[in-house]
């Protein structure tokens, strides 16, 4: 019986020779994952379940990333549960801030994640990791504090859909136009439940770092998790670096898809998801006159080196527009260094745009870039619901790293190729 | 089990940043959640909600986050259960797994209106409107989650099997 790519994993996962689609499962995970608005939580319910220790120290990671550096006492004191936590359990994948980065970005680039792993984390992007050829997903803190306890999840196999990328993209399109334009086009439930498998020429050639964009933004089709068959790039990225066996799947020829969406990207536009849903998307060409007050750039999405060179392609030399701040994350602190070698971060400061420590603060309207009334913000993060970035009277528009920079400069939603 | 309450009728795609905004995510207080449950898609929402009360909505409810603070801060509000044409998966998750029970039926989101008198049988899945004398019924409940309520919650279906296995 053909299998697909997830299916393969789970079945492994699961000690069985194969599984379908709607069976449920118990799984045992590789790797779970808490940050300091999830963890805290799963703590607490994990002192309930009346066991002294975690099921393996190894395999569970603490990354405080979404108020950190703490904003307030209230974050403070979530992030110092984690912190005690970690110590009295001798957890060795704690990040503390300055040593840390978004989740995201940071457990891919440790090498805590890897081809064929199954990793379950308390944050709904945790889908990412489908860009090495895993299966991760994003559950709740309960399911977080159970996984802690047993090292196993229980888990619906999903359908899956294929999503075939054909063509060669264009200059300044990349893994974050080809993730918009499919929600723009299957909708923000259109893989609800669901694997969405990204394949095809266009994917082929597309580096580690787009495809953890697009694998990032699954959960936003309401997808259960994505995934990329891993390749020559995934070898690439993961060898020396993970730090576990690794496996690589890859879904049987005759293995069965609820449905195959088809998409030529020769042709695609950069793309722009207006407010306030991530299937709001359009081609740059039909946005029109936007004015900004705001450019956020970074984010577990776009906060990659790959992103951030692509910013600075376009901001070198130029100057943000007087009446836009522009706030840039670089996603890890390795990511932070690496820029400043490159001399990225220079050519950030010098267009006066303002460099933050990794953090996912303004993503989700936590700290560092909050949104006042009526104000505008485009953003490389990745929702732009009501509310998301501030005041419910704000509106927040995504798009990739080099519209963002070009939009910072012309203070209004702009391509590169209008910044000379 | 018999639900019964007033409906507070929601639109499509209802994020877990409507459900509760992020700015409070620096606590998990249940009260303190429940006090701004719904706040960015209705403000007075927590202020006029009553004990039994039941949030109706379009497809896609839960979605966006995987914040568990958006079931605790419903069922702290009082709130006895949610209908709604689908649900996100993770906020599906997480509901069953603290014990706020959601019942999934299109006719009944599409069929009841705000302020109609609801009521439903969790045990068969029949919503009754009382207000209009219509009924719907709501998807069964899988088996296997059906057995995480009996335990009263995944924490506590754990807890048993862990004592079991020692």
């Amino acid at each position: 019986m053909p299998m697909t790519l997830t299916e393969k994993i789970l079945a492994a996962h699961a000690g069985r020779k194969r599984v379908e689609p709607g069976e449920l499962i118990n799984a045992r995970v590789d790797l779970v994952l808490g940050n300091d608005v999830t963890a805290p939580m799963a703590l607490q319910e994990f002192l309930k379940i009346g066991i002294e220790e975690v099921f393996d120290r190894n395999r569970i990671a603490l990354v405080p990333d979404h108020f950190t550096p703490n904003k307030d006492i209230k974050s403070a004191e979530q992030a110092k549960i984690l912190r005690q936590f970690a110590e009295k359990h001798d957890l060795p994948h704690y990040f503390e801030v300055g040593r840390m980065g978004i989740e995201h970005c940071l457990l891919p680039e440790q090498g805590l994640v890897g081809p064929g792993d199954l990793v379950i984390g308390a944050d709904s992007h945790t889908c990412t990791y489908g860009a090495l050829g895993a299966f991760s997903t994003g559950v709740g803190s309960t399911d977080l504090a159970a996984a802690m306890a047993l090292g196993e999840t229980w888990l619906k196999v999903p359908e899956s859909l294929k999503f075939e990328f054909e063509g060669e993209p264009g200059p300044w399109v990349g893994g974050k136009d080809l993730i918009l334009h499919t929600i723009g086009d299957i909708g923000v439930d259109g893989a609800l439940y669901k694997a969405m498998e990204f394949a095809g020429p266009a994917i082929e050639g597309l580096s580690m770092d787009g495809r953890l964009t697009m694998c990032n933004m699954a959960i936003e089709a309401g997808g259960k998790n994505g995934i990329i068959a891993p390749d020559g790039i995934t070898r690439d990225y993961v060898e020396g670096r993970c730090r576990r066996p690794y496996q690589f799947y890859e879904s049987d020829a005759e293995a069965k898809y609820q449905k195959t969406y088809t998409y030529d990207v020769s042709r695609l536009e950069p793309q722009v998801a207006f407010p306030h849903l991530p299937e709001n998307s359009r081609p740059l060409s039909g946005v029109g006159a936007i004015e900004i007050d705001q450019v956020v750039i970074g984010s577990c999405t776009n906060g990659r080196m790959e992103d951030l060179r692509e910013a600075a392609k376009v901001l070198k030399g130029k100057k943000v527009h007087k009446n836009v701040r522009l706030i840039i994350f670089p996603g890890t602190q390795n990511i932070y260094l690496q820029a400043l070698q490159e001399g990225l971060l220079g050519t950030f400061v010098e267009a006066g745009g303002a460099v933050s420590t990794p953090t996912c603060g303004p993503c989700l309207g936590g700290h560092m870039g909050i949104l006042a009334a009526g104000e505008r913000c485009l953003a490389t993060t990745n929702r732009n619901f009501v509310g998301r970035m501030g005041h419910p009277e704000s509106e927040v528009y995504l798009a990739n790293p080099a519209v963002a920079a070009a939009s910072a400069i012309l203070g209004r939603i702009a391509g590169p190729g209008e910044v000379e | 089990m018999r639900l019964k309450g007033k409906a507070w009728k929601f639109g499509t795609d209802i994020d877990t940043d409507a459900i509760i905004p992020a700015r409070y995510l620096n606590t998990f207080d249940p009260l303190e959640l429940a006090g701004h449950c719904m706040e960015d898609a209705d403000p007075s929402f927590s202020a006029r909600v009553k004990p039994g009360d039941i949030i109706v909505a379009g497809k896609n409810f839960g979605c966006g986050s995987s914040r568990e603070h958006a079931p605790i801060a419903i069922k702290a509000a009082g709130v006895s259960c949610v209908i709604a044409g689908t649900f996100a998966r993770i906020f599906y998750r997480n509901s069953f797994n603290i014990g706020l029970p959601i019942f999934e039926s299109p006719e009944a989101a599409a069929g009841i209106s705000e302020g109609d008198e609801v009521e439903v049988d969790a045990d068969t899945g029949l919503i009754t409107n009382h207000t209009t004398g219509e009924t719907y019924t709501a998807a069964p409940v899988p088996p296997f989650m059906q057995q995480i309520i009996a335990a009263g919650g995944l924490i506590l279906y754990v807890a048993e099997k862990v004592k079991r296995n020692v």
